[in-house]
């Protein structure tokens, strides 16, 4: 099993095996036969449209930038120089490659199944979110912008934006749900020893949704100067595919040190979903590898009640939100709902548009982990072991199969 | 021989404009606020006062096109219970005292929940004369254009100084009735004084299409109204009127909203206070 760490990591690194244990069972069970074989290479295709989730669907203002946008992004994926620039970054800035760590006392707890943990959390800024963030920012650059705007939720996006734009020289504003700042503030903190400013958005349900508006305002109002850098593989085309590529660099050195390791590919890949780009970074490269079964696990919340939870795929309904066409929570009206999950990083009412596409395609599947169980898990992971993911464990890994998770 | 073609409203108030050589206004206001019975009320005030066409807003818990006046109106609006569902079903009641052609101004999402057929229809039944659909752009439409013209309705696009000639050309393309040019970039909102920028687009707009120009974004003061109206053939405010009737309608009624839009019309005088 192969975890990527994100931005919820430190309580996700050990609830999501956890719960993937009870909850997955069930899913992987019916994942024995064949899925249909992977579109996804051809993924999105020129509109912006992963089968039918997917598009751009913004205020006229916002469609030249970008069409600038997506063009200096295919321009910028072929140009050797911007690769190998990135790829320095990368290496040197960020801290790539991160290690993959075989968690030998939780696989011996949990009964054989060997679980590995791809350890995003090192990178420089404590996330997964830095890999995109110097890409969008090297492609800021290339577009003549001199200031960076970004959302935030549990603040780790927002400390990586800050930080690209320090490094670059740009200006940057960080929109934040006045409910976010409470409960992460040190993460306020390192933004404004960065330099940035960071604003307290005060509307709706004050979290992730809201920044996102207050961001989008920005950018729709400051488009001359100004580039939105999005956080996750939401928003409309280009962002989804952007975001993905500079992401999917985590399953790309996943793939190669599972590998080396173990001269075989795992069984099974673990990830939370947010709004979804440290999974589809995790799982992208592998999705021609028709035996490794993927999980995605969503935030639950309190209960299964709309306005209570994140889990998109339990409770949600294709709709717009922030432009791309989704698994939206929402109200039969089509008003977007709130939502509420301990884990501000995945408090979201829409799900990047490759996601939704996986999901309807059968290719991964997704379960949710509500806050009562997530917090158990982190405190019961100080002082392993725990009664019941292990018998579930033991249905599963027979076979002493691999696990990873990021 | 003749075939008759259909006029819609809206046309038919521009082409009333043109004969009569003068310029429309063009008022938004979000339905259901402050609540859904003073919607009607408002309209007959909004027509009074002199408005030509009105835009009736539908409220959506994420406006991001919107500036924070039209957010705290959907804010309202939302919490009066102002559903799309509802608007309809309150909208024949409006249509009944109302000449003004009434454009349906909303987001996406509440109309994709609906069922676009379903909203063409009983908008069209309830007495619309079309929508502007602000996060819709010609290339996602499919065929909501189709839709809304087999029911008679006008669709409304936006073009914005961003625009390419290219993308103008597709939002005069995609719209019947008038197309909606976007002042400034940014959202909605009051703003001191127009941007230079607006007589460029409707210089640019003329070369592509012979539709009626409306003109909106930030326009809130007579001097702009009449700054607009020497360009494009109508000018649209909208947070002005909603702040308006924030401040002044839960004590002054709809007399006060009624003075605000005649004061936009006529230019005359200050700010009715």
């Amino acid at each position: 099993m192969i975890l990527p760490c994100n931005e919820s990591m430190n309580r996700w690194i050990n609830d999501s095996i956890l719960r993937f244990l009870s909850a997955a069972g069930p899913y992987l069970s019916n994942m024995n036969r064949a899925s249909e074989v992977s579109r996804t290479e051809s993924w999105p295709d020129a509109r912006g449209r992963y089968g039918e989730f997917g598009g751009r669907f913004v205020p006229e203002t916002l469609m030249h930038p970008i069409e600038q946008l997506t063009e200096a992004f295919e321009a910028a994926r072929r140009d050797p120089k911007f690769q190998a620039e990135l790829d320095h970054l990368l290496r040197h800035f960020a801290g790539r490659p991160t290690p993959l760590f075989h968690a030998r006392r939780l696989t011996e707890h949990l009964g054989g199944a060997q679980i590995y943990l791809k350890r995003e959390d090192l990178l420089h800024t404590g996330a997964h979110k830095i890999n995109n963030c110097l890409g969008q920012g090297l492609l800021a650059r290339r577009l003549g912008k001199t200031r960076l705007v970004a959302e935030t939720g549990a603040g780790q996006h927002g400390v990586a934006t800050a930080t690209v734009a320090a490094f670059l020289g740009m200006d940057c504003t960080v929109y934040m749900g006045e409910e976010d700042m409470a409960r992460q503030a040190p993460n306020v903190f390192r933004m404004r020893l960065l330099g940035a400013e960071v604003v307290g958005v005060a509307s709706g349900s004050k979290t992730l949704k809201d920044a996102i508006n207050e961001a989008m305002r920005d950018w729709v109002t400051n488009v001359t100067n100004t580039h939105y850098l999005l956080g996750s593989v939401l928003g409309p085309h280009p962002y989804p595919l952007m975001v993905r590529e500079f992401q999917r660099i985590i399953g790309q050195e996943a793939r190669e040190q599972i590998l080396t390791r173990t001269r075989r590919l795992p069984n099974l890949l673990v990830a939370c979903v947010g709004g979804g780009s440290n999974s589809i970074g995790l799982f992208y490269d592998f999705i021609p590898d028709r035996e490794v079964k993927m999980v995605g696990v969503e935030a639950g919340g309190r209960s299964l009640t709309l306005g209570e939870h994140a889990a998109r795929f339990a409770g949600g309904k294709p709709g717009v939100l922030h432009g791309t066409y989704t698994y939206v929570l929402q109200t039969p009206d089509g008003l977007i709902a709130n939502t509420h999950s301990v884990s501000a990083g995945l408090d979201y009412p829409a799900v990047g548009p490759e996601h939704s596409a996986l999901y309807r395609q059968g290719r991964v599947k997704y379960c949710h982990v509500s806050d009562a169980e997530a917090l158990e898990a982190a405190r019961d992971s100080s002082s392993w072991p725990i009664q019941n993911p292990k018998s579930q464990i033991q249905n599963l890994d027979d076979d002493g199969c691999r696990y990873i998770s990021n | 021989m003749m075939t008759a073609v259909a006029t819609s409203r809206i046309e038919a108030r521009f082409r009333e404009l043109r004969e009569r050589q003068a310029k429309g206004l063009v008022v938004y206001l979000t339905a259901g606020d402050p609540s859904l019975e003073a919607t009607g009320e408002l309209l007959a005030a909004i027509e009074r006062g002199g408005a030509d066409l009105i835009e009736l807003g539908v409220p959506f818990s994420d406006p991001l096109a919107d500036g924070p006046v039209i957010q705290r109106a959907s804010e309202r609006a939302l919490r009066a219970g102002a559903t799309l569902r509802k608007i309809l079903e309150h909208l024949p009641r409006w249509r009944d005292t109302l000449r003004a052609p009434l454009i349906l101004f909303t987001y996406f999402n509440p109309v994709l929940q609906f069922g676009l057929e379903k909203f063409a229809r009983e908008a069209a039944q309830a007495g619309a004369d079309g929508a502007l659909v602000v996060d819709l752009t010609p290339e996602e439409a499919g065929n909501y254009g189709g839709v809304m013209r087999a029911h008679h309705l006008d669709t409304i696009f936006l073009a914005a100084p961003t625009s390419t000639d290219e993308r103008l050309e597709l939002a005069a393309r995609s719209s019947t009735g008038f197309l909606y040019l976007i002042s400034r970039t940014g959202v909605t909102g009051e703003r001191a004084e127009l941007a230079a920028s607006t007589r460029t687009l409707v210089d640019r707009a003329r070369r592509v299409t012979s539709l009626p120009l409306a003109v909106g974004f930030g326009i809130s003061r007579p001097e702009q109204v009449r700054e607009v109206q020497a360009l494009a053939d109508a000018a649209v405010v909208g947070s002005a009127v909603v702040h308006t009737i924030e401040e002044r309608y839960p004590s002054g009624g709809a007399a006060a909203i009624e003075q605000f839009v005649r004061w936009l019309k006529e230019g005359t005088g200050s700010s009715p206070a």
